[in-house]
């Protein structure tokens, strides 16, 4: 942790039943110039199984960094990474590859939907790269198009759909192989003001189903409303505030 | 730590369906790159069909009209020769062996008119010759209308013209008893001959017999040419003998030349313009392979956002080149079908409208569509690489 943090006591006490599904430590990424840019800067986090964490902080924090490196589409310069209990300094760039088919799941601001498909393949894209049989795909893409309730537009073009429910169909994708953890990175940035607070009630919804899922934004009051803040500047943690334990109701 | 980890995987199905979306959402450009390889594709297979198709043709004209025929003809040049054969040289040759049928012509000096009140010199560039009954059988040529000099008609004023001859004197039917002014008497035209691709100096002439010459014209029946019909397997020895025989004592100023060599020598000319045409369908070819290299560059730089979905998504970077690639070779060998198809139609219907048979050669269709995929590996190979080599987090920053 960082040394300025001002973890609650409540960080500490960590119920033991719950595994950590990300563990950061000590985690540096520079990126080379003159002068090189310290982009994130030793950085100690943990994350357990079924929480729901923000990751706040303004343009330029190192939010997006810190997102690539726990996603594992970009490697830090110092520290260690471990994902689902994998230790991303062993693992090769196809393994990682392996480790973001089946234990992560990302939502973008972009919702980087695949044109000319429906929203149900869309979603079952979602395990496109794990070997499952499409069949088998869509029957999982079914289920996820219902948890988050677009049940009604699964043969609908996914791209033709409204903003929120191409977030949505997003979240979908990213829960469908039920992952370890889901990264969102902005989710609300490319929403009106309903179906931004529609994304986040749907988010509170997954959590409380058991759905581990960090979210970042620079939004504080979306921020506010999760469980536990981890507040970034200058790419160093300055604030993690667990405001309730998992499960618990806030 | 936990250790075993399933690697990524995607099934050749889903493979598919990922190369196919670029080319689904994208149709018109996707049309039109494909399109240079269609042409290229297209141009290969019907210059190499029509080459076929045309070489069959003259192939079957060639069996038809026989590669054992032999003509000789008197040696001409200077201080060669008289322009004549010996009197006796036609029976000389039907005595050698493997001989099956000889038939001589012989010049005459008699013009042909229409009428006789067409001025002397315009003669149509008409000869008339004095030839043998069996001529035509010889020569395996076939009357267009009426009937050949035969023995019923030797002594009598009768002409058979050859079929520009024919056209030239304005004589469309050998059996409507048209006469015609020849060598100041008036001759019935008995028949019109098709024409003959062994000797096409006979289309520009008009044949009388050696009795009707000498009767009518008092022409000496000193032969000038003899076509010889051989048995094929003993040709070269015939041909090699035929000189000595004619004119023992001047072997040199015998010609023997082989009519149907003309028409090989007309196939390997064919065979050039073919090459070249060739050539050129591969450069077309290659317009085509550059085109659609272009497309999948482009589309390389349009599609960061997916690539980095993609990755994020557990692809591995081979599995993104694999897509790409795909994606250059369903475009290719969609084309590829395509210029088979076009270049096969234009085949079809040309032959159709020459009368040949219509021949595609299967090299043309099996090269075609192995051009078409190294093409479009070729093609797609840098623009994979290209995409492979995206960083994720650069892709996914891109919108």
């Amino acid at each position: 942790m960082s040394p300025t943090a001002t973890a609650s006591a409540q960080t500490m006490a960590a119920s033991s039943d719950q595994r950590t599904v990300l563990a950061l430590s000590n985690v540096t990424k520079t990126y080379p110039g003159t002068p090189p840019v310290h982009a994130i800067r030793g950085v100690d986090l943990d994350i357990r199984s079924g929480e729901l964490v923000s990751i706040v902080g303004p343009s330029g924090s190192g939010k997006s960094t810190l997102l690539h490196v726990i996603g594992t589409l970009d490697r830090a310069t110092s520290g260690t990474v471990a994902v689902a209990g994998y230790d991303v300094d062993d693992l090769n760039d196809k393994q990682l590859s392996s480790l973001r088919s089946r234990h992560i799941g990302f939502v973008f601001q972009q919702f980087f939907l695949l044109a000319g498909e429906t929203a149900l393949d869309n979603v079952a894209d979602g395990l496109l790269y794990t070997g499952i049989a499409l069949s088998r795909r869509r029957v999982l893409a079914e289920r996820a198009l219902e948890q988050v309730g677009l049940a009604h537009r699964m043969t609908h073009e996914a791209t033709k759909l409204s903003g929120g429910e191409r977030q949505r169909v997003a979240i979908a994708r990213a829960l469908i192989g039920s992952p370890d953890i889901i990264l969102a990175d902005e989710p609300t940035g490319n929403l009106d003001s309903k179906s931004g607070e529609d994304v986040v009630r749907l988010i509170e919804d997954l959590n409380a189903a058991g759905t581990t899922i960090v979210v970042i934004t620079h939004d504080h009051e979306i921020a506010d409303r999760f469980p536990r803040r981890v507040s970034l500047l200058d790419g160093g943690v300055v604030e993690d505030t667990r405001f309730t334990e998992p499960g618990d109701p806030r | 730590m936990n250790v075993s980890l399933e690697p990524s995987r995607l099934a050749p199905a889903d493979m598919m369906r990922a190369s196919l979306i670029g080319l689904r959402t994208r149709r018109l450009r996707s049309i039109l790159s494909g399109l240079g390889i269609v042409i290229g594709i297209a141009a290969m297979v019907g210059v190499l069909g029509l080459s076929e198709s045309s070489k069959s043709d003259l192939l079957a004209q060639l069996d038809q009209l026989g590669t054992n025929m032999l003509r000789i003809e008197a040696g001409s040049g200077i201080g060669i020769g008289t322009g004549e054969l010996p009197e006796d040289s036609t029976a000389m040759v039907s005595r050698v062996g493997p001989v099956e049928q000889v038939a001589s012509i012989s010049e005459t000096e008699a013009n042909v008119y229409r009428t006789d009140l067409v001025p002397e010199g315009q003669t149509g560039g008409i000869t008339v010759k004095a030839v043998d009954a069996n001529l035509l059988a010889t020569l395996q040529g076939q009357m267009a209308s009426g009937i050949f000099l035969d023995e019923a008609v030797s002594d009598l004023p009768v002409v058979v013209l050859g079929s520009v001859a024919a056209e030239r004197l304005g004589v469309n039917d050998g059996t409507d008893g048209t006469v015609v002014w020849l060598g100041g008497e008036w001759f019935s035209v008995v028949g019109v001959m098709e024409t003959l691709d062994l000797s096409p100096d006979l289309d520009r002439a008009a044949l009388v017999s050696y009795s009707t010459a000498e009767t009518f014209l008092g022409h000496e029946g000193v032969p000038s040419t003899i076509y010889v019909r051989s048995n094929p397997d003993d040709i070269d020895a015939v041909r090699s003998v035929l000189p000595a025989t004619v004119n023992p004592e001047s072997p040199d100023e015998v010609e023997v030349t082989r009519p149907s060599d003309a028409l090989e020598a007309k196939e390997a000319a064919d065979q050039a313009f073919t090459n070249l045409l060739l050539g050129l369908g591969a450069v077309a070819l290659l317009v085509g392979g550059v085109g659609i290299a272009n497309v999948m560059v482009i589309s390389v730089l349009e599609r960061r956002g997916e690539i980095g979905l993609r990755r994020a998504l557990g692809a591995t970077k081979g599995h993104i080149s694999i897509q790409f690639l795909g994606e250059s070779l369903i475009l290719a060998t969609l084309g590829g079908l395509g210029g088979v198809a076009l270049g096969g139609a234009v085949t079809a219907a040309y032959a159709w409208s020459q009368g040949w048979e219509v021949l595609i050669p299967a090299v043309a269709i099996v090269g075609g569509m192995g051009a078409a995929l190294i093409i479009g590996v070729i093609a797609g190979l840098y623009p994979a690489m290209r995409a492979a080599r995206v960083s994720p987090t650069e892709a996914l920053r891109t919108l």
